[in-house]
């Protein structure tokens, strides 16, 4: 599986990651290396077999819709970067 | 002796029967880090004065009997379990502030059961990795020989068990993250099965994958732990609603009839000599237990590996998507506006490791690749199972070495990802098929490094992984590191 | 040239469930900034969701009202973008295995009835809100609303016209009404829907290319901006242009549609199965469960409205169009009024009220019980139409018995044959040429004469005997 540069900028970009020029080279070998190796599953003849997303059995796992308190706002910011005491604070959104 | 060497179920008695207290052996446990952190390295934060206060105010607590089943010994959490008020890093730029205002599960039922918590240890940055050499913050060592890695990810929690510097801790378990380390340092460690233990405040890293569990200095200890931090959570759905039968009981030694399965795919290329001689020595010892083990095949054990790979960095690359600089951790200095925040802020905030999976699982997952990777490893995860099922209609265990070799040098690893990752090659199937898997000491090399052996069992049999395990360190003698 | 216009909805509606989706904190509307959080729903780290069982009821419940097919094994999935309004960047919904599938509303179009096809109907996590007033160069982030609980309902491109699709959204919006899965306050934003809608020339088969509208937070914004939209795309066709696919903004004040992103640059949500969540298997016990508790629907309420109370089936679609106003409606009638007044006066002057007061039926503030009463005074006869109207603005001010109200404002209507005849013959007296006009045939003397003796009598005489009584004497005269 051969790794182009614009493939890995693309995927960088739905990651939010800037790559410098070194870390995009380095990513491209890297990838092709562990995609390659992601491509010895093809061996497998998968056809009709049912994806696994849990190992172990479960379903129905609910919730009562019963109210708790919810946590004191300082405790929800405490750990925010930026915050004014109200919420959590960001560069300007253009919508 | 000193009150350091002891185990955590010694320690446990001892404070029962009042012949120490907590706060003694909190101190003892303190002096030790003191003595040999400078060369190991296993802590990220040490808790000493609170552990102090704690230790005290349940000696207190005991003295007008309103104890927990574990009162007053001392462990570690590795740093990736939210611990409140308290920093919980996973070893990141990231979180390198990061003080939840909530407890994960298993410490409020660690703390419930009357332990003192010692402090957060070390691991590879986000759990991914196997030698702990990708923590922002320190290189763990090896308590054996100070120049190779512990292990990892969780190689604070098996080396600060390793040097004495914690009576138990806890480490997760994605692909090989307790077993692999606890092989490397010596010690015992026990993946449960998937869950089994709440993940309820463990920052994940590959949701259906992680597990918490013991890292200890014995079967026993591992026993008594599990037995504390098992059972059904409301807060985690995919924490099972079932009983467990308690487990420090179920270590009888008695393992007469035992039917061990034992694959042979997990002693082909890549697995040193002394690797295979000492779990087969192993064998032979449960053998004269009373149990019977017969040569057998797990034919698709070798792509469970790429399809971990594949799983784990896809949901990775998902649940560490929240670490943006916006309501917690690390934010960048400089940036243009909100998408250079993102992108600055992860790009300083994350290392190499991870960005590398975060990077393979977004293109696991992208458009266009879902069905050839991320479906195409689910199935193969199916499949693996299926094996797994099969092999249990007629093994109680499977027995396999737990690492392809001992303890290798730090830097030895780290310039090529792919042969690091081939150093989860005997523990990821375990993960993939959510199975329970105890590691523990069978030997050493000839150069005194640990040698371990892994017990796999069916899903929710931990009791006779357990007791396995138990008969078979009855017959092992082990040795403590010289630091 | 001629085009046809072809509209799909995709409608969410906030639940009206006690709690957030995934975590115990209140769902509720408003309050200040990130006061209705915990852990969970802020997307802390090592923080799992729980999914509440009320959410999975109400979706099945609005499933079974569309006449959907319930799935028996759903699943949820991570929607994976990073936007500050969603802190753990990723959205839990469901992707292939929506709860409720394959349905229909019925609508009436001008009398015809139109079958509109609901592809789906799935749940979903709401997302948080910025704020960008008095916040100069940044915006702030409010959590409030993460975790709200969502249906989106997807409709299948069936509607042909933004009338047709107006009436579909206040059908859609009187069954989810009913059915109390949402409490449907537009202004809370707790309905609001995409539009994504294309054009085609009459009589051509396969569909144009489509746009999709957002930010669309009214019913009227949503007509508007279909208006807009299929204005723009015949007028692209018509200079020989071609529509691209895109996504739009639709922008109320402006009124116009701007483009938000085209289809180059589209978003890769990279879905898969949520790991921290298990199925959602739903058994059919548990589907007839819900379905005991459907309470009737509007289409049924109508019909017992025109063949039980004889309704014009006109009346009888604006009271049920909203559940608050029909409930009224019955309660009214059940404490013994007639349906056919009761029904004038809740289409006519009560509506007209809650217009101008920007309010909700839900938000009368007297009981039918006073409703009703009040509607017996003008049976009686001890209180006039026009007195009545001045009854029911007190009782929006201050609601209270209508019997003290029409005694503190001194409406109650003269009865008194002896008292009224007195001012009849007075204001024969006072004018003659109406009298010889009466005699000569002129119709309209009658009238003003009747006038002449309500001015007298300060509007309080009973019209019915000033009339009777004017004829009586006129007719001896």
């Amino acid at each position: 599986m051969k790794i182009s540069k614009e493939e890995v900028l693309h995927v960088a970009k739905l990651a939010r990651l800037n790559l410098t020029q070194e870390e995009t080279q380095r990513l491209m070998a890297d990838m092709e290396s562990i995609i390659g190796f992601a491509d010895k599953l093809n061996e497998l003849d998968t056809d009709g077999v049912v994806p696994t997303a849990h190992a172990i059995p479960m379903q129905n796992a609910f919730r009562e819709d019963e109210i708790k308190e919810s946590y004191p706002r300082e405790e929800i910011l405490k750990n925010a970067p930026s915050t004014d005491g109200d919420g959590f604070l960001i560069p300007k959104v253009v919508e | 002796m000193d009150i350091y060497q002891l185990t955590a179920h010694e320690i446990r008695d001892m404070i029962k029967e009042k012949k120490i207290s907590s706060k003694e052996a909190t101190q003892s446990a303190l002096a030790r880090i003191h003595a040999v952190e400078d060369k190991v390295e296993s802590y990220v934060t040490v808790l000493e004065e609170e552990a102090l206060a704690q230790a005290e105010a349940i000696d207190a607590n005991i003295a007008s009997g309103e104890a927990g089943a574990l009162a007053g010994v001392p462990m570690a959490l590795k740093d990736n379990m939210c611990t409140k008020g308290i920093l919980t890093t996973c070893s990141s730029k990231m979180l390198y502030n990061f003080k939840p205002p909530y407890n994960a599960t298993v410490t409020e039922k660690l703390l419930e059961a009357g332990t003192v918590l010692l402090g957060k240890v070390n691991m590879d940055e986000f759990a991914m990795g196997s030698s702990t050499e990708t923590s922002h913050f320190k290189k763990t060592k090896n308590p054996y020989d100070i120049t190779k890695v512990p292990g990892g990810s969780s190689g604070g929690s098996a080396a600060c068990v390793a040097a004495d510097e914690a009576y138990f801790s806890l480490g997760s378990d994605t692909g090989g993250s307790i077993r692999q380390p606890a092989s490397l340092c010596g010690c015992v460690g026990m993946k449960p099965t998937y869950g089994s233990v709440s993940r309820y405040g463990l920052i994940a890293f590959a949701s259906s994958l992680d597990q918490i569990g013991p890292l200890a200095k014995d079967v026993t200890d591992c026993a008594m732990v599990l037995n504390q931090i098992a059972g059904h959570d409301p807060k985690d759905s995919t924490s099972v609603n079932i009983q467990h039968p308690d487990f420090e009981k179920a270590l009888t030694g008695d393992i007469k009839g035992l039917k061990i399965g034992v694959p042979k795919e997990y002693f082909g290329a890549g697995i040193s000599g002394d690797v295979s001689a000492a779990v087969h020595a192993a064998l032979d010892n449960m053998k004269a237990e009373g149990a019977q083990y017969t040569d057998m095949s797990l034919p698709l054990n070798e792509y469970a590996l790429p399809a971990y790979y594949m799983i784990s960095s896809a949901e990775a690359s998902s649940n560490l998507a929240r670490f943006d600089g916006v309501k917690y951790g690390f934010r960048a200095e400089k940036f243009d506006d909100l998408i250079d925040l993102y992108c600055q802020t992860r790009s300083e905030g994350f290392g190499a490791e991870v960005k590398r999976r975060i990077m393979i699982g977004t293109y696991a997952l992208s458009s266009g690749y879902y069905d050839a990777y991320y479906k195409k490893a689910q199935q193969v995860r199916t499949m693996i199972m299926n094996d797994f099922t099969k092999a249990f209609e007629t093994y109680d265990v499977l027995v396999t070495p737990a690492s392809p070799t001992t303890a290798f040098g730090i830097g030895e690893k780290t310039s090529d990802p792919l042969q690091m990752y081939m150093a989860d090659i005997c523990t990821v199937s375990v993960n993939i098929g959510g199975l329970p898997a105890i590691v523990i000491p069978c030997g050493y090399d000839a150069s005194g490094l640990p040698i371990g052996i892994q017990i796999i069992g069916k899903p929710f049999d931990e009791a006779t992984v357990l007791n396995a395990a138990f008969a078979l360190e009855k017959t092992i003698t082990k040795v403590k590191p010289n630091l | 040239m001629k085009y046809e216009t072809v509209i799909g909805l995709e409608v969410h509606a906030e639940l009206a469930t006690k709690t957030k989706i995934f975590c115990g904190c209140k769902n509720e509307f408003g309050g200040e900034p990130n006061t209705r959080c915990c852990p969970v729903c802020t997307g802390m780290p090592g923080t799992l969701p729980v999914l509440n069982k009320a959410v999975v009821d109400y979706a099945i419940k609005a499933g079974l009202a569309t006449n959907c097919t319930i799935t028996k094994y759903g699943k949820q999935d991570r929607k994976n973008y990073f936007y500050p309004d969603l802190p753990k960047a990723y959205q839990i919904s469901q992707f292939d295995l929506p709860l409720c599938q394959n349905g229909y509303v019925e609508i009436d179009v001008n009398g015809e009835k139109r079958r509109i096809g609901i592809t789906r109907i799935h749940i979903e996590e709401d997302a948080g809100k910025l704020i960008h007033d008095d916040y100069g160069n940044e915006s702030m982030a409010d959590y409030n609303r993460c975790g709200v609980p969502l249906i989106e309902i997807v409709s299948e491109p069936d509607l042909r016209s933004p009338e047709e699709a107006r009436i579909y959204l206040e059908t859609l919006k009187s069954i989810l009404e009913y059915t109390e899965v949402s409490d449907c306050k537009m202004q809370e934003g707790s309905l609001r829907c995409d539009v994504n809608l294309s054009i085609r020339p009459v009589g051509q088969e396969e569909f144009g290319t489509r746009c999709e509208m957002k930010n669309v937070n009214s019913f009227r914004a949503a007509v508007r901006a279909m208006e807009y939209e299929q204005k723009r795309q015949a007028e692209i066709l018509d200079e020989g242009g071609v529509v691209e696919q895109e996504t739009r903004r639709w922008d109320d004040v402006r009124g116009v549609s701007t483009p938000m992103r085209s289809k180059e640059d589209a978003q890769d949500y990279r879905y898969f199965p949520e790991p921290d969540l298990v199925p959602i298997v739903v058994s059919d016990e548990w589907v007839e469960e819900i379905r005991k508790t459907i309470p009737e629907l509007p289409e049924e309420r109508k019909a017992r409205y025109v063949n039980e109370y004889s309704l014009p089936e006109y009346d009888a679609f604006i009271l049920t169009s909203s559940k608050k106003m029909a409930d009224f409606f019955d309660a009214a009638v059940k404490e013994g009024a007639k349906p056919k007044p009761v029904s004038n006066w809740l289409m006519g002057d009560i509506s007209k009220i809650l217009n101008d007061k920007e309010l909700e039926p839900g938000d009368i503030p007297f009981t039918p019980a006073q409703l009703a009463k009040m509607i017996a005074l003008i049976e009686k006869g001890t209180i006039s139409n026009s007195a009545a109207k001045k009854v029911l603005d007190a009782m929006f001010a201050q609601p209270d018995d209508p019997e003290k109200l029409v005694e503190k404002l001194g409406l109650a209507q003269v009865s008194d044959e002896g008292a009224i005849l007195e001012m009849v013959n007075g204001v024969l007296a006072q004018n003659p040429q109406s009298i010889a006009d009466y005699k000569a045939g002129k119709d309209k003397a009658l009238g003003f004469l009747v006038g002449q003796v309500m001015r007298i009598s300060k509007g309080k005489a009973n019209p019915q005997i000033i009339n009777k009584l004017l004829k009586d004497a006129l007719d001896k005269a």
